[in-house]
């Protein structure tokens, strides 16, 4: 099935079996092979991409959903010449150890940062009514859909943290 | 996964009548759940029809003074609603309460409500399961079913339904507007939109074969406070073991039964007067416990004492 999507602002002609998760396509199609495969059931975070800016588990989407639509994976977000502040934090705050959640990790937490400044609730928000600080607790509870192996989590607050701060 | 056909829908009664008239066809929204199934093999459709371009991802106000939310409103995007936060905030709760951003960001309001058990047999295709395969027989009866149904439950299936979003809806009395294969629309209450196991555990709703959920409809905020309490394993991005919502007075649980369980008998007792104690154990006295989900009539009780009295200080009012 033809299917076209921009993929980190190229568009990219498909012909797909519909049975393709957006994940696969990405990898296995347009050889970008940043975002991994960890669980394919939704459960782990490592497929995190923005799709038109929010973030999703690519594993859990059909390829053919997502015709005219803007994909952005780790490639996209930055390279080594160019890393994003996101991209940076994490090696400053040593946030990563084997590295294989750590596209996933970031994608989510530039999505979740957007989410934050959209004023978007999550279970560790307090008031519902009032403006979203990214306490600890608020950016642990936002990330808790990024399973890290390696479990480091304390490096990867800290690295969002400092992201946040900047943006903030 | 086996191979389907895939068509993105752009007409309503298009749809509606592509998946009527295909008995192997399926709608296909966020994905999270169907998708999921199919990788598995416990869900076999032949035809998707996207329903994620229909014109169904607004939240409007109704004339009555309440809220009129589209299927393919995503649960991120209904979560974070000013007017929802402000007078439904117990929906705000369920939502994030539920699964991780990344799902919620796909998760659509048709979708959540539609979501099938999280029961470990139904996904374990090696073991019997009579709402995989009727009439094979039900693993959890006897084996692992610490996470199964406290209420209405059969000795054919004692399956929870999993939504978080669906027991505040329940609590909030919301009503379900669908399309019906004959192109009609009509509404139900989404407290009776999921049907108790009885025999036929593999018949999840009382929606017909094609019916598309339109929208959720909500009646203007009824008055006192609104708490959505949920107990798991892990502290976040983790299915429930149960929850309570509680609107004013009006109360239900989840994760307890085959569908989001309206608790009338507490909701009876505490408009007659009854403590919260004793309004919790009028609704407990009907729980049963299958071996290792006992503990939930202990949590449920406590739960709900705590939610009503939440709720009576004012929170979320
Ligand atoms: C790891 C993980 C954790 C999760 N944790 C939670 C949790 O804690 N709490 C919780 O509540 N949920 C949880 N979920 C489930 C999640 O909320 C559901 O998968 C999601 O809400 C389903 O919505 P969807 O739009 O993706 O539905 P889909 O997967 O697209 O569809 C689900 C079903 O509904 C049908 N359908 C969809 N839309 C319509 C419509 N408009 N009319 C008629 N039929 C329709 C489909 O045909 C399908 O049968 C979790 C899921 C995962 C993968
Ligand atoms: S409880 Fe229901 S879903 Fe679980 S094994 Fe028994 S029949 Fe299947
Ligand atoms: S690979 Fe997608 S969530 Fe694990
Ligand atoms: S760094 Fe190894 S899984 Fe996160």
């Amino acid at each position: 099935m033809k299917t076209t999507i921009t993929v980190n602002g190229q568009a990219r002609a498909l012909d797909l079996d519909p049975r393709t998760s957006l994940l696969d396509a990405l990898r296995e199609h347009l050889n970008l092979k940043g975002s991994k495969k960890g669980c394919d059931h939704g459960q782990c975070g490592a497929c995190t991409v923005l799709v038109n800016g929010e973030r999703i588990n690519a594993c859990l989407s059909l390829a053919v959903m997502h015709d005219g639509h803007e994909v952005t994976t780790i490639e996209g977000i930055g390279g080594e010449a160019n890393l994003h502040p996101m991209q940076q934090a994490f090696l400053e705050q040593d946030a990563f150890q084997c590295g294989y959640c750590t596209p996933g990790q970031i994608c989510s937490a530039v999505g979740m940062l957007k989410e934050a400044a959209d004023n978007w609730p999550s279970q560790a928000t307090e008031d519902l009514g009032a403006a979203i600080a990214l306490t600890d607790a608020e950016i642990r509870e936002r990330m808790s859909g990024n399973i890290c192996r390696c479990s480091a989590y304390p490096q990867i607050i800290a690295a969002i943290r400092d992201v946040a701060g900047e943006v903030a | 996964m086996r191979p389907f056909t895939y068509e993105r829908a752009t007409d309503l009664a298009a749809a509606v009548k592509a998946v009527a008239e295909n008995p192997g066809a399926r709608f296909l929204a966020g994905g999270t759940n169907l998708l999921d199934l199919m990788k598995l093999d416990i869900e076999q459709p032949t035809h998707l029809v996207d329903v994620n371009r229909l014109p169904l991802s607004a939240i409007e106000d109704t004339v009555e003074g309440g809220l009129r939310i589209g299927a393919m409103v995503t649960n991120s995007h209904l979560a974070a609603d000013a007017r929802v936060r402000a007078r439904y905030s117990v929906l705000t709760q369920s939502i994030v309460s539920g699964g991780s951003g990344q799902l919620r960001n796909k998760a659509t309001t048709g979708g959540n409500l539609l979501q099938r058990t999280r029961c470990a047999y139904f996904y374990d295709t090696s073991k019997p399961c009579n709402k995989r395969h009727p009439g094979s027989g039900c693993s959890a009866l006897e084996g692992l079913n610490r996470n199964s149904a406290i209420f209405g439950a059969s000795e054919a299936c004692i399956a929870t339904h999993p939504s978080d979003m669906a027991v505040a809806l329940t609590a909030l009395d919301a009503q379900v507007e669908t399309v019906t294969p004959q192109g009609a629309t009509r509404t139900l209450a989404v407290a009776d939109l999921h049907r108790l196991p009885g025999d036929t555990p593999h018949i999840e709703t009382n929606l017909a074969p094609g019916e598309l959920i339109a929208a959720v409809i909500l009646p203007p905020a009824a008055a006192g406070g609104q708490v959505y309490q949920k107990a798991r394993d892990r502290a976040s991005y983790a299915g429930g073991l149960a929850s309570v919502a509680v609107v004013g007075t009006k109360v239900a649980f989840g994760a307890v039964a085959h569908k989001p369980w309206r608790a009338e008998k507490a909701e009876a007792a505490l408009a007659a007067g009854a403590s919260a104690v004793e309004a919790a154990h009028a609704e407990l006295a009907g729980a049963r416990d299958n071996g290792k989900n006992g503990f939930k009539i202990a949590l449920v009780a406590r739960m709900t004492v705590a939610a009503l009295d939440e709720a009576k200080q004012g929170r979320g009012a």
